[in-house]
């Protein structure tokens, strides 16, 4: 016993002030990108960006704007587009901060990013202080559901929160997927939704679960979940880190600034 | 052959079927490994190719056959075979005749071609049945009550004791194989790193070890050196992770979070390494996507020399805490001649007293420079699974401490990448890492433009989820969490 308790005080206390304290990241961290489609005028390499992604996220003639846009729904954060890029147009900030409310937000054409707004409001008086999820993995490879899980450890310490990942469907008030939907969990995910009572929220964690990321287009998979539950927040990533994710939430509950 | 080696598939040996089931239980009887054994198009016709492990001599074998409508089945006189088996069926209608237990493996609604199949839906099988009084099933999944992957678990039970665990899996199914035929397209490295996605780094090797050795490309050794520290850190990570969820599945708390914090902090070194916490980015083909100079290999070994005394603490509270280990002793055991039987592979087969790995079996990289010990224990059950991590924690972070300090002088001049020329036409390659769960096995066939016929993915959960259904043999429900932690199986790895 004198043991555990000597362990326990070297151990020491490790959870971060999140977020009035911000966490550090690492100097190769990508996070968000920010892009600047002026900069493409007369490029000498054009399409050179749009080529180097592996996943489409880029195009050249958006049909809003008619020049650059990074979609942030289906960005692996690989960064091979600001590698191509000779102009500078395409450059990530390191910034964590990623969650929106609305997939159209995710599409950067160089206007700032739009994080995610609060709950409308009879929801938000609801879960502001209490949110209970169900995850659902559906096709996902194991490192959204490692980096979601991860919230719970005591660097993160989810609970002092008020939000708690739940065994049943039944005692949550949203649900929480990650992957792409694989045609062989799209039942169970629908039947994890129906299961979750009204009102709830869906989120989507993850390239995969908001645009297909490395599987978009494959018939085995749905390309992402919002085909089937409303989703009410998206945070981009492949994976996301664990903050983005948390941030996201805090967003969601109307807490991002105050915690 | 030798790992991650090239050779013409018109040197590997093409037998009749019956004949090709004879060298290989043959071969098998001799102490090789069935690595792999799928279906693959060569000029038009459908062959079936054995990847022959031998690893007390560090060599593979390739046999072929044509593959024809049906041929002799392997498992009944070689159990490791079973899924493989399956998988074929499933795959290419190719019938193992005699086959035990011919089931689904994924249940894929496409075949190879991407033409729609008629199979059975997901979870619709001819399950095993417990009968007689006293005899009852129990199914749980495939969604869980954590944050887990999704999967199909019965258990077939005579009161309260569990006959045997059928695991039917295939919900994660999102045809990579298929994608990966006709490639490499831009896509290649994006889906080997999601594989399995806590395997980012032993999987991208492996993908890559294929495509330079079908390209003959030289790997400078400074990308080597780094990517065999990747790959020892994603070994830190995983296994301190999952000491750190038995600790929590037997109800010691102080164990586990130590642990979960601390498997954090590995991430965070490969991180500081490649920005990504699963080393997304790191392993490309002909190299490493990044540097790595003296100043940031010494800011992770400080953190590296910070942190590992404090995992080492938490692990030996495992062992200082006798409900602990008596919970894990002689809960889920498997007997070594089952582990050889099932063809079982890295922690799991160590903890049998199988001596088998990778690393020190068929080395290349920076493994054939410097050698790791081999982590075994006798017992085959929770306790030795968790005692082979404890060991391969102390020897990972030892070559990892040693790399670090001294990194290949001729980094700064020979750089970290090499040009990745076209892959050879008419060629397999056959590429083996010893992830954190075990062999990884990759096997590359070419067309005669160099092009993929076929792209063949083992995950060591192949081999390893049949080891936790015989480990479940004759335990009691309340069992399964211990012994599902401590193999520590992917959904995804398997389902591809």
């Amino acid at each position: 016993m004198i043991q555990h308790i000597i362990a326990r005080l070297r151990q020491g206390h490790r959870t971060l002030a999140f977020p009035q304290r911000q966490p550090e990241l690492p100097d190769r961290y990508p996070g968000r990108p920010e892009i600047n489609p002026a900069l493409c005028a007369d490029c000498e390499t054009r399409g050179a960006c749009v080529a180097a992604c592996p996943v489409g996220a880029i195009t050249l003639a958006d049909p809003q704007s008619g020049g650059l846009s990074l979609d942030l729904g289906r960005c692996l954060f690989c960064t091979q587009c600001a590698a191509a890029c000779p102009r500078g147009a395409i450059r990530f900030t390191g910034d964590y901060r990623l969650a929106a409310s609305r997939r159209e937000a995710l599409v950067l054409r160089g206007q700032p990013l739009e994080l995610a707004r609060p709950l409308p409001p009879e929801r938000l008086a609801l879960f502001r202080n209490s949110l209970k999820l169900r995850q659902v993995s559906a096709g996902g490879c194991n490192a959204c559901e490692l980096d979601t899980n991860v919230l719970g450890t005591l660097v993160f310490d989810l609970g002092r929160f008020g939000i708690q990942f739940v065994a049943s469907p039944r005692h949550a008030d949203g649900v929480l997927v990650t992957g792409p939907v694989s045609q062989n969990m799209r039942l169970g995910l629908e039947k994890t939704w129906a299961a979750a009572p009204s009102p709830r929220v869906a989120i989507a964690v993850g390239a995969c679960a908001i645009s297909g990321g490395p599987y978009a287009g494959h018939s085995e998979a749905s390309d992402g979940c919002a085909g089937l539950v409303p989703v009410d927040l998206f945070v981009p990533g492949c994976a996301p880190h664990p903050w983005t994710i948390l941030d996201g939430l805090l967003r969601l509950l109307g807490r991002g600034e105050t915690g | 052959m030798r790992n991650a080696q090239a050779i013409p598939i018109r040197s590997i040996p093409l037998l009749p079927a019956e004949e090709f089931c004879v060298e290989v239980l043959e071969a098998v009887l001799h102490e090789a490994r069935l690595s792999a054994l799928f279906c693959a198009p060569v000029d038009g016709e459908l062959r079936l190719f054995a990847i022959l492990a031998e690893d007390r001599l560090g060599v593979l074998h390739a046999l072929s056959a044509p593959a024809g409508q049906a041929y002799p089945s392997l498992t009944p006189d070689c159990p490791q075979a079973h899924l493989f088996e399956r998988e074929i069926w499933e795959t290419w209608g190719v019938t193992p005749l005699g086959h035990p237990w011919l089931k689904p493996v994924r249940f894929p609604a496409r075949d190879p071609l991407g033409r729609e199949v008629l199979g059975p839906e997901i979870g619709q099988a001819r399950f095993m049945e417990a009968l007689g009084e006293g005899g009852h099933e129990v199914a749980v999944g495939p969604v869980h009550a954590g944050i887990i992957e999704p999967g199909h678990f019965r258990f077939l039970c005579h009161g309260e004791d569990v006959l045997h665990l059928e695991i039917s899996l295939g919900y994660q199914h999102r045809g990579i194989e298929r994608a990966l035929t006709g490639g490499p397209d831009p896509r290649f490295l994006q889906y080997m790193q999601t594989l399995a996605g806590d395997t980012t780094i032993g999987h991208a090797t492996a993908a890559c070890q294929n495509l330079e050795a079908l390209s003959g490309c030289d790997v400078p050794a400074g990308a080597l050196v780094f990517r065999a520290i990747a790959l020892e850190l994603e070994r830190l990570a995983n296994h301190a992770g999952d000491l750190g969820a038995l600790a929590m599945d037997v109800g010691f708390l102080p164990t586990s979070s130590f642990l979960g914090r601390i498997r954090g902090d590995f991430l965070n070194m490969t991180a500081k390494l490649c920005g990504s916490r699963f080393g997304r980015g790191l392993v490309k083909p002909g190299g490493t996507g990044f540097d790595l100079g003296q100043p940031r290999a010494e800011a992770v070994r400080a953190h590296l020399a910070q942190v590992f005394p404090q995992c080492m603490e938490a692990v030996e509270l495992l062992w200082s805490t006798p409900s602990v280990v008596s919970r894990f002793e002689r809960t889920g055991s498997v007997s070594r001649v089952d582990a050889l039987a099932l063809g079982l592979v890295g922690v799991a087969a160590r903890a049998c007293d199988v001596e088998i790995d990778v690393r020190q079996d068929f080395p290349v990289g920076a493994f054939a420079f410097s050698h790791i010990p081999v982590a075994v224990s006798q017992t085959g059950d929770v306790a030795a699974r968790a005692f082979v991590r404890h060991m391969e924690l102390l020897h990972s972070e030892k070559f990892l401490t040693e790399h670090l300090t001294h990194l290949p002088a001729c980094a700064n001049t020979c750089g970290f990448q090499a040009g990745v020329g076209n892959l050879a036409p008419n060629s397999l390659a056959v590429s083996l890492v010893e992830g954190w769960r075990g062999e990884i096995c990759h096997v590359a066939l070419t067309d005669a433009t160099g092009r993929f016929a076929a792209y063949k993915v083992v995950d060591p959960s192949f081999h390893n989820w049949a080891g936790l259904a015989m480990a479940l043999r004759n335990q009691q429900i309340s069992d399964f969490p211990i012994c599902n932690k401590s193999f520590s199986l992917s959904y995804c790895g398997h389902d591809l």
